[in-house]
């Protein structure tokens, strides 16, 4: 009875746990997810849409706060740095680097205007390192041949290195492009990184487009799609080995109860020269059984919030969030797996024979 | 009308006859011992009788309703309101305690009832050792329980199979003393034995043999 009890809670404990860790996977991994990058563009919704800081902060109003990792606003413009044409972006540098975890920035990100960060292969074509200066001269697309256009200087904190085009650009503040260029606050695109799933996104997508009418909000297919490959796989993998323990579990049940009902045969045979009936010699042991079932669900759910919490830590480095719902869950579960398990031996403890009392043994 | 009678009865297994063609009847009140050498057909007829197995052939009356061809489950009922079962190896639940596996008798009839369960073992003088569980009893002692276990709910017939087969020469007295005296009380007994002196006690002794009923002797020493 006890290892049945055991066997039920270890059942109990890794369902529980592996369905909280189904649960919570997605989150959990949509937060590993954000570290690869923006999964959300913001763009104009048309050519003359008041696509500014504004309108961004607006259609960031429509994402939870709690599942907005980072947004980065951006204006490229094409400059030249000594001869040589280049693009410079703007950005919010905080949002940025919340939005594009990966960036890997030798030296430090810029801080405060004046300041710009280099992008490792332009940074090699023009030959400056970390604390160096950059002069970046605009020039207006319809200005004269002899126009000098504005210059404005830039001291070089960071090397970036992202492995993408970005290797290929300069870096620096909207308040600065905007000294330079006069840009007015149009801005080209906005990144958004946000915690949720394909659906959501498609639903947070869907909001912001109605909130701000100047932007348009699309998912970035190539992130969210493999992403949800992913969860899919690995929330197969958590439903086949949870299949595999309860069914292990049934069969550690059945196999006990029907030693138990072999060691009873005799009382059982009494019980039933007494007078008990079929249906009460079933009801006696499936009571017992759906008792054991639900202690041992019980328990389970315990130790599966712990062994789930524990996983969570190791893997995830982040705490889980209890489900209540997953308790009576569990219980149900432990419930009638026992119940099933129990069909096979109280068949047997009914095939008893209450002759068998009078036999000399 | 018998309260018991059997008409014919035989029971086959395979080309075995354990009962072959036997017929008898047991009035209400009626004392009733049966003999026999061992394999003779006793069980199988105490088994037919306590309403457990059924004839191949041949009819059981009780209450003159014929019960050799009723449903297992209305066996089961029958032998819960009418029959009052002793055993040679007691089968007393273990885990339970004296009182309790008296009550575990009133469970399965109607309802349990703890005064009720001490009154029976009042009755076979076991009242002090109604908390004991079977471990902590005598052999005597664990008879005297299961005899008040029997008792419990007013069955028509006892029916004892070797009850006093485990038991010493002091503990044997006491159990015929306790059949004594419900026979005094009006029940009916029928007492398998090996034992003459638990037979000779009885009104009447009916002998089998090879499945037979050999013959039938009435008791010259019995004693109302
Ligand atoms: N279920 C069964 N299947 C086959 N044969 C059986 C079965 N039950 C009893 N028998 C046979 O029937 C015969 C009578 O058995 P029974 O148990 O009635 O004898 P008994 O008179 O009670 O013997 P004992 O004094 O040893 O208890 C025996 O030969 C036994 O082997
Ligand atoms: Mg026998």
């Amino acid at each position: 009875m006890l290892v049945a009890l055991l066997a039920i809670a270890i059942g109990a404990t890794i369902l529980s746990g592996l369905v909280t860790i189904y649960y919570d996977v997605p989150r959990q991994m949509g937060a590993q997810f954000r570290n690869y990058g923006a999964n959300m563009l913001l763009m104009p919704a048309s050519a003359d849409a008041d696509f500014n800081e504004e309108a961004i902060e607006q259609a960031k109003s429509a994402v939870n706060k709690d599942l907005l990792v980072g947004a980065a606003p951006y204006r490229y413009e094409s400059v030249t740095i000594n001869d040589q044409p280049v693009i410079a972006a703007a950005t919010n540098m905080d949002g940025a680097k919340a939005a594009s975890p990966y960036w890997y920035v030798n030296g430090a990100w810029p801080t405060q205007n004046g300041e710009a960060m280099v992008g490792k292969s332009l940074a090699a074509v023009l030959g400056v390192k970390e604390g160096g200066t950059v002069s970046v001269i605009y020039k207006e697309e319809d200005a004269k041949e002899d126009d000098k256009g504005k210059t404005a200087d830039f001291t070089v904190t960071g090397i970036l290195e992202t492995g993408g085009t970005e290797e290929d650009y300069i870096f620096i503040s909207l308040e600065d492009m905007s000294a330079l260029t006069g840009f007015g606050g149009r801005l080209d695109v906005a990144e958004l990184s946000i915690s949720a799933s394909k659906d959501e996104l498609q639903a947070i997508a869907d909001k912001i487009s109605t909130v701000s009418p100047a932007v348009s909000a699309r998912l970035v297919k190539r992130v969210t799609q493999s992403e949800t490959t992913v969860l899919t796989k690995l929330q197969a993998l958590v439903f086949l080995v949870t299949s595999v323990v309860l069914l292990l579990t049934m069969i550690c049940v059945a196999t006990t109860m029907m030693a138990v009902v072999a060691e009873r045969r005799k009382e059982i045979g009494l019980r039933k020269a007494l007078g008990a009936s079929n249906a009460g010699i079933i009801g006696e042991f499936m009571g017992e059984g759906l008792l054991l079932g639900g202690f041992g669900g019980l328990l389970g759910a315990g130790f599966g919030f712990a062994f789930a919490q524990a996983v969570s830590m190791n893997v995830f480095n982040s705490s889980i969030s209890f489900r209540f719902i997953i308790l009576p869950l569990t219980v149900l579960v432990s419930v009638a797996v026992t119940g099933l398990a129990c069909l096979l031996p109280v068949r047997s403890a009914t095939d008893v024979d209450p002759a068998l009392v009078l036999k000399g043994e | 009308m018998s309260l018991l009678e059997l008409k014919n009865i035989s029971k086959i297994y395979g080309d075995l006859k354990a009962l072959d063609d036997v017929s008898f009847k047991v009035e209400k009140g009626d004392w009733v011992a049966i003999m026999g050498p061992s394999g003779s057909g006793k069980s199988t007829m105490m088994n037919i009788v306590g309403c457990m197995d059924k004839p191949s052939l041949g009819q059981v009356l009780l209450d003159g309703a014929d019960i050799s061809k009723e449903s297992d489950k209305s066996l089961t009922n029958i032998r819960r309101d009418k029959i009052g079962l002793i055993f040679q190896q007691f089968h007393l639940v273990n885990y339970l305690t004296a009182v309790e596996n008296v009550m575990v008798s009133q469970y399965y009839h109607s309802m349990p009832d703890e005064k009720e369960a001490l009154a029976a073992l009042e009755r076979v003088g076991l009242k002090d050792r109604a908390k004991h569980l079977p471990s902590q009893l005598s052999g005597g002692e664990q008879q005297r329980v299961c005899i008040a276990r029997a008792l419990i709910n007013y069955p028509e017939i006892v029916l004892a199979d070797e009850p006093t087969g485990n038991l010493d020469e002091a503990n044997e007295n006491i159990v015929i003393d306790i059949f004594k005296q419900l026979h005094r009380e009006g029940t009916t007994l029928i007492v398998v034995t090996h034992d003459p002196e638990v037979a000779e006690v009885a009104q009447r002794t009916l002998v089998l043999e090879h499945g037979r009923l050999a013959k039938e002797i009435v008791n010259p020493n019995f004693k109302d």
